[in-house]
């Protein structure tokens, strides 16, 4: 596989480190609305939609400028349809 | 037709008109008491222990392949039951004593060869690590040996002891552990569970389960609508995308992990050997070839096939363990794809759903798994609650917090 890093080019995916979906969204600190709930953060922390097909998921350039990624990935061929900066691709999740 | 000396003399004599398939090939029927979802090595030895332990016969197993065409013939054919935590324990025992009955029980040469299980230690950490787990088996009444450095070398002499940054210093061996011819528990299984009434149904592939009123009444399969009054999901693999047709989502991830064998060569490794300092494990097949394997891949995965940094990994693990093989090649290497759990143990359990089992989260130890799992997964579909030996297998653990994380990785699937 390889993966277009924003800063560096196409890289082979073995100097990236892969941490997993980028669906999961971490519940509020204990206190606020959801960070009571025990129910989201065992959504957060164990359940995984787990497709057959495309997958958003956070990839780290280790082996290069150490980036966080979000790589849109088809789990059926390992082909990479995107690529983007954590930061940008999770600002708009914030938002919305 | 019961096989031994005396089918073996008969079909001789008799020709290719006396031997007869090993099970029927039959249409489904509109309707069963219980429909099995997935037609491996779990599948099959649920129908087979449903039938025969629980009386339990118009059943159908559903394959979307060929019988047997998933994890069954896609893995390194190893057996153990080398567990540490409470739950696993018992249960990894139960299966190597059901493996250890299994070819008087099922009338088929499953090839079981207790070659020895045998796990090295790199450094004094290591060592009480292996002697803790060690410990913890032989209170539970299953065999194991704490081995020092000479004595792993009386019995695998070519290991590379004196490795400048990993040095073997010894080994934790489960004599009882080795080996099983993998598609053969696939075929013995079948045989013995259509032989019983079980139909087998090949190219079956579901794609819906009916739920009314919160119960489950049938599935919808490329070959129908099948009606039941219980569903057993076995679909390693895929669990998630059979489980979400009953709206449920699980606690685990799809991921690829390889195999491989090399050309065959002379016998070379009497057991069963596993490096400590990388993940690598390799035993000689029959044939010759030396069977290993190694990590996952590491992202989530269909595809039945890796990538090539996975291949280098494992093989330097190897060529650093034993030297003498770096100028083996390849003949093959394949991807089988795995539940990871989050906390890498199986789940065997009732659901919210009545009269919908599951069994799933096998990461990647479903194999030495098989006859356990199908003997516990029929008693919890027959009964309809858990026996204690998949007590602790519970789908709601994570919820409550009781996981059984035997590497302590946490939920991250990827690195159990």
């Amino acid at each position: 596989m390889l993966i277009h890093c924003p800063f560096c080019g196409a890289r082979p995916s073995e100097e990236f480190a892969v941490l997993g979906d980028a669906g999961p969204k971490r519940p509020e600190a204990p206190g606020d609305d959801t960070g009571s709930d025990p129910e989201a953060w065992y959504d957060y922390v164990y359940l995984r939609d787990n497709p057959r097909g495309v997958h958003r998921e956070f990839w780290q350039h280790v082996g290069g400028c150490r980036a966080w990624l979000v790589v849109e990935r088809d789990t059926a061929t390992h082909e990479v349809r995107s690529v983007e900066l954590a930061r940008k691709a999770t600002a708009g999740r914030e938002a919305s | 037709m019961r096989y031994g000396w005396h089918s073996i003399v008969r079909q001789a004599l008799g020709g290719l008109s006396a031997v007869a398939p090993a099970w029927r090939n039959p249409e489904p029927k509109p309707a069963y008491d219980a429909v099995i979802v997935g037609g491996g090595g779990h599948g099959l030895a649920t129908a087979y222990y449903l039938a025969k332990e629980h009386g339990l016969a118009n059943v159908a197993v559903l394959e979307k392949g060929y019988l047997g065409s998933g994890n069954i013939g896609r893995n390194t054919t190893i057996v153990r039951s080398n567990y540490l935590l409470d739950g696993n324990v018992q249960f990894y025992e139960k299966s190597m004593q059901l493996w250890e009955g299994l070819e008087q029980d099922f009338n088929f040469n499953a090839m079981v060869s207790q070659r020895g299980v045998l796990n090295l230690y790199h450094s004094d950490a290591q060592r009480d690590a292996y002697a803790r787990r060690g410990t913890a088996m032989r209170l539970h009444g299953i065999d194991a040996e704490l081995l020092n450095r000479d004595q792993v070398r009386a019995l695998v002499p070519f290991l590379d002891f004196h490795n400048a940054r990993f040095p073997i210093h010894g080994g934790l061996l489960q004599r009882r552990g080795g080996t099983v011819r993998h598609d053969a528990v696939a075929w013995g299984y079948a045989r013995g569970a259509d032989s019983r009434g079980v139909d087998i149904i090949q190219n079956c592939e579901i794609t819906g389960i009916s739920i009314e009123q919160g119960r489950v009444t049938g599935v919808e399969t490329s070959r129908g609508r099948i009606a039941c009054g219980k569903l057993g999901l076995a679909t390693a693999g895929n669990s998630s995308r059979t489980a979400a047709m009953a709206g449920l989502k699980l606690p685990i991830e799809s991921h690829v992990l390889q195999a491989f064998v090399s050309e065959a060569i002379k016998p070379y490794i009497d057991q069963v050997v596993t490096y400590g300092a990388g993940h690598f494990y390799v035993s000689q097949s029959d044939k010759g070839g030396l069977v290993f394997g190694g990590d996952i891949d590491g992202y989530n995965s269909y595809a039945q096939r890796g990538n090539l940094p996975i291949v280098e990994h494992v093989v330097e693990a190897g060529v650093a363990m034993m030297p003498g093989v770096s100028r083996l090649r390849l003949l093959r290497s394949w991807g089988g794809i795995m539940d990871m759990s989050m906390d890498g143990s199986p789940i065997i359990d009732k659901t919210a759903v009545e009269g919908l089992y599951l069994n799933c989260g096998w990461c990647y130890g479903g194999f030495k798994a098989t006859p356990a799992s199908g003997w516990c997964f029929a008693h919890t579909i027959a009964r309809d609650e858990p026996h204690a030996l998949n007590a602790k297998f519970r789908l709601d653990r994570f919820r409550s917090g009781r996981v059984i994380d035997e590497r302590g990785g946490g939920a991250r699937p990827n690195v159990h």
